[in-house]
């Protein structure tokens, strides 16, 4: 019995089966688990953990420099009655819903209008582009001399023209300060938008133009049954893109008014920056900061939707 | 300006003497100083510091030949980085989390009480200053003790006051500055009907505007946190102070709910304000512009004086004036080095030719130091020389600590005045939603 017991496990390690190691190590599938590897330590390191990290910290009372205790869902109930945490969720969706809309509406006009054959036509594209360009805290600061309260070019311009007798409060009056910023969101974000419809525009091929011309179309027509479905899965990138940057705008912000007049500014990512880093409450800030993703995610389902429209290109029927 | 710069110090103490002091006096007093020094610099340290980026030239020139004096002195190797007054508290928040960067960092208001956790405690060189030069100014010491440590060394205030065009003040029927708050309503009534208008910042200016809108609530009376630190802004003082608030904010130049630390400074500059509170950058601007030949900065110049904040109701002076502590992280490597060199930047031989070059726009937290020359030299200087003797921390006369200094970072007492005065809110809804702030901050 014992000898039996000797001999196999003597002649073992010549038929043994692969370990589990050296059959992870050559197998196919798993290699390309391997081959996954880097970029899911990467994507988990930078921006699941961060993510994480953010949602953890807003169920604690974590303040700069101190190591916070879990206290639930506290920060969210304070949250919950704190004007001015409301008022900046009411001037996200406002700045970004409108600010989104105008940058749609005039960024999609441009490209049309810069799709046409016009003369310089490289150099109108390029100039288009510098909004773009330039810093966003230089053109918030620019913006921040034309709409200071005593030294503004438009005041003056105006005043000059005898159409005004005193200067426009532009950052100082609730409204006109609201209107302000996402006049500069707007002139700072149509470019992003026009030159990638652009893109998408040169794409289209004239055959279809010059089919529907030849059967009649109207101008009207040619933009509504040819350009906008073929524009349509650029459109829906385009836009999610264009919410999620005025959507965690800060910068402009920041660089403009700082959140005021009394709060009426305050975005949802500068009420964060404001409570966390300059007043320390690490995890009432994250709470704000989580409270953003509900709607980012929101805006990433439009997108996932408007993407699926891909399919009736493929010719697998619409939706 | 810069006849000052070079002079020495101290009326009647022991630098007098000295007369003119060279670079090279400069080292020899370094000298003598690192041997008989109580801390010795590590071997090899290198110190890093991180400081608000100054505002005065001369100033910086003074304090980075004091720098060098102690790099040879002492053999410490000192880096010092420039940071504008907003991004000094994130940065230093960031190193205190990570437990790496400056060594030092001198920062504003309350700065060591936002982690004092992370902060070494520097009693010893805090004790040895005070006992040294007359003891230090009530404010600044609460400003940088915490349990009875200290976790930072007051370096200066930064003095702001009335700043006010002599001549338009006088057309407007007032032969000298208003000492009280009814008074000073008047002045503002009858400066707008002249078209020469007041005009104090609203908007989240850390600066000018906490100053201003906490000395309309202490000179009433009235405070965001009691003695024993409960909220206790929700009062019939805070609502009589908004009242106040509100009549003169009728007289302002319009367009100051949106104003920046800045704002001020350039309408007052080009002639369209007249009546602010400010520090003396105004004037030092003018005159540094006037010194260049420009006839228009010399007549502002000219012009121009300071005066303190009107009494209020109270009967007492009541302001807020802005701190300037240096704070030593736990982490570094380097902490007696560190304290060598918080000693040596405020001993009389360095400190007062400084402070002289600073020309008003930094006030000292060590009593001797009043006596200064240049204090009185300038008459126009004299009232920031009491700058942080009347202050009161940002706490009011509650303690100041890490609640406290979140509800200034939060702007609550500005946005409580700000939201009254543009008609945003009644005084009700003002007063509640600043009690909500604070109670948020105070739980």
């Amino acid at each position: 019995m014992t000898d039996t017991m000797v001999g196999r496990s003597m002649t073992r390690p010549e038929m043994r089966e692969p370990t589990q190691w050296e059959r992870l190590k050559s197998n196919r599938d798993w290699l390309g688990f391997w081959f996954m590897m880097p970029t899911a330590v990467l994507l988990g390191l930078f921006l699941a953990y961060p993510l994480f990290l953010g949602v953890w910290l807003s169920f604690t009372d974590t303040k700069i420099g101190r190591a916070g205790k879990f206290i639930g869902l506290e920060n969210y109930d304070w949250l919950s009655d704190d004007k001015v945490f409301w008022l900046s969720v009411t001037n996200t969706l406002l700045y970004t819903v409108v600010a989104s809309a105008a940058k749609f509406a005039i960024g999609l006009y441009l490209a049309l209008l810069l799709n046409k054959h016009m003369p310089f036509k490289a150099i109108v594209r390029a100039i288009v582009l510098i909004p773009f360009i330039v810093p966003t805290v230089l053109s918030a600061i620019a913006f921040w001399w034309i709409y200071d309260s005593q030294f503004s070019i438009l005041s003056w311009m105006l005043k000059k023209m005898g159409w005004i007798s005193v200067n426009i409060n532009f950052l100082g009056d609730p409204w006109n300060a609201r209107w302000s910023t996402i006049f500069a969101n707007v002139w700072r974000g149509i470019p992003f938008v026009a030159i990638t419809l652009l893109a998408g525009l040169q794409t289209v091929s004239p055959a279809l133009y010059e089919a529907a011309t030849l059967d009649g179309a109207t101008g009207w027509q040619r933009f509504r049954f040819i350009t906008y479905p073929i524009l349509t899965p650029i459109i829906a990138v385009v836009m999610t893109f264009s919410v999620l940057f005025t959507f965690t705008d800060f910068q402009l912000i920041w660089a403009m008014t700082r959140g005021g007049p009394v709060n009426a500014t305050h975005l949802m990512a500068t009420l964060s920056y404001q409570r966390a880093i300059l007043g320390g409450n690490m995890g009432e800030g994250a709470a704000i900061a989580t409270a953003m993703i509900p709607f980012l995610l929101a805006a990433v389902m439009v997108s996932w939707f408007g993407l699926q429209r891909r399919k009736w290109q493929q010719g697998v029927g619409n939706d | 300006m810069s006849k000052f710069t070079r002079r020495s110090v101290l009326k009647g103490s022991a630098a007098a003497g000295a007369g003119i002091m060279g670079g090279t006096d400069l080292l020899h007093f370094a000298k003598a100083w690192a041997q008989a020094s109580q801390w010795k610099p590590e071997a090899g340290a290198k110190l890093k510091v991180l400081r608000w980026k100054r505002f005065v030239v001369a100033e910086d020139e003074a304090f980075m030949a004091m720098v060098q004096a102690f790099s040879k002195a002492t053999g410490v190797e000192v880096e010092i980085t420039n940071e504008s007054f907003d991004d000094i508290q994130p940065k230093a928040s960031v190193a205190a989390n990570t437990g790496q960067g400056p060594d030092l960092v001198w920062g504003l208001h309350s700065l060591p009480h936002l982690f004092p956790d992370k902060v070494a405690d520097v009693t010893d060189v805090a004790d040895y200053l005070g006992k040294k030069y007359g003891g230090w100014v009530p404010s600044a010491e609460a400003t940088c003790k915490a349990n009875g440590k200290w976790i930072g060394i007051p370096v200066a205030y930064n003095g702001g006051y009335m700043n006010y065009r002599t001549k338009a003040m006088n057309d407007a029927g007032f032969k000298e500055f208003p000492k009280d708050t009814a008074g000073f309503l008047e002045l503002c009534k009858a400066m707008k009907a002249k078209n020469t208008p007041a005009g104090f910042a609203l908007g989240h200016a850390t600066g000018d505007a906490n100053a201003w809108v906490h000395w309309m609530l202490w000179s009433h009376g009235a405070y965001l946190i009691d003695k024993d630190d409960k909220v206790s802004i929700n009062s019939p003082e805070t609502a009589k102070s908004l009242e106040y608030a509100k009549a003169l904010y009728e007289t302002f130049i319009p367009g100051t709910a949106s104003w920046n630390d800045s704002s001020n400074n350039k309408a007052f500059l080009s002639g369209e304000l007249y009546l602010t509170s400010n520090g003396i950058s105004i004037y030092a601007a003018a005159q540094a512009d006037a010194a260049k030949g420009d006839a228009k900065m010399k007549a502002i110049a000219d012009d121009m004086d300071h005066a303190a904040y009107p009494i209020g109701p109270t009967g007492k002076s009541a302001q807020l004036q802005l701190c300037f502590p240096i704070l030593l992280f736990q982490y570094s490597k380097v902490p007696n080095a560190a304290k060598a060199f918080m000693a040596y930047m405020m001993e009389a031989e360095q400190y007062g030719p400084w402070l002289t070059a600073a020309v008003g726009y930094l006030t000292q937290t060590l009593s001797v130091y009043e006596k200064l020359p240049f204090w009185t030299a300038d008459p126009k200087r004299t009232v920031f020389r009491d700058a942080g003797k009347y202050s009161l921390t940002a706490a009011g006369i509650g303690h100041m600590n890490e609640k406290a200094a979140s509800a200034i970072a939060d702007f609550i007492v500005v946005d409580m005045y700000a939201s009254y005065c543009t008609g945003g809110t009644d005084i009700k809804g003002a007063i509640a939603q600043a009690e909500r702030a604070a109670q948020r901050i105070y739980r």
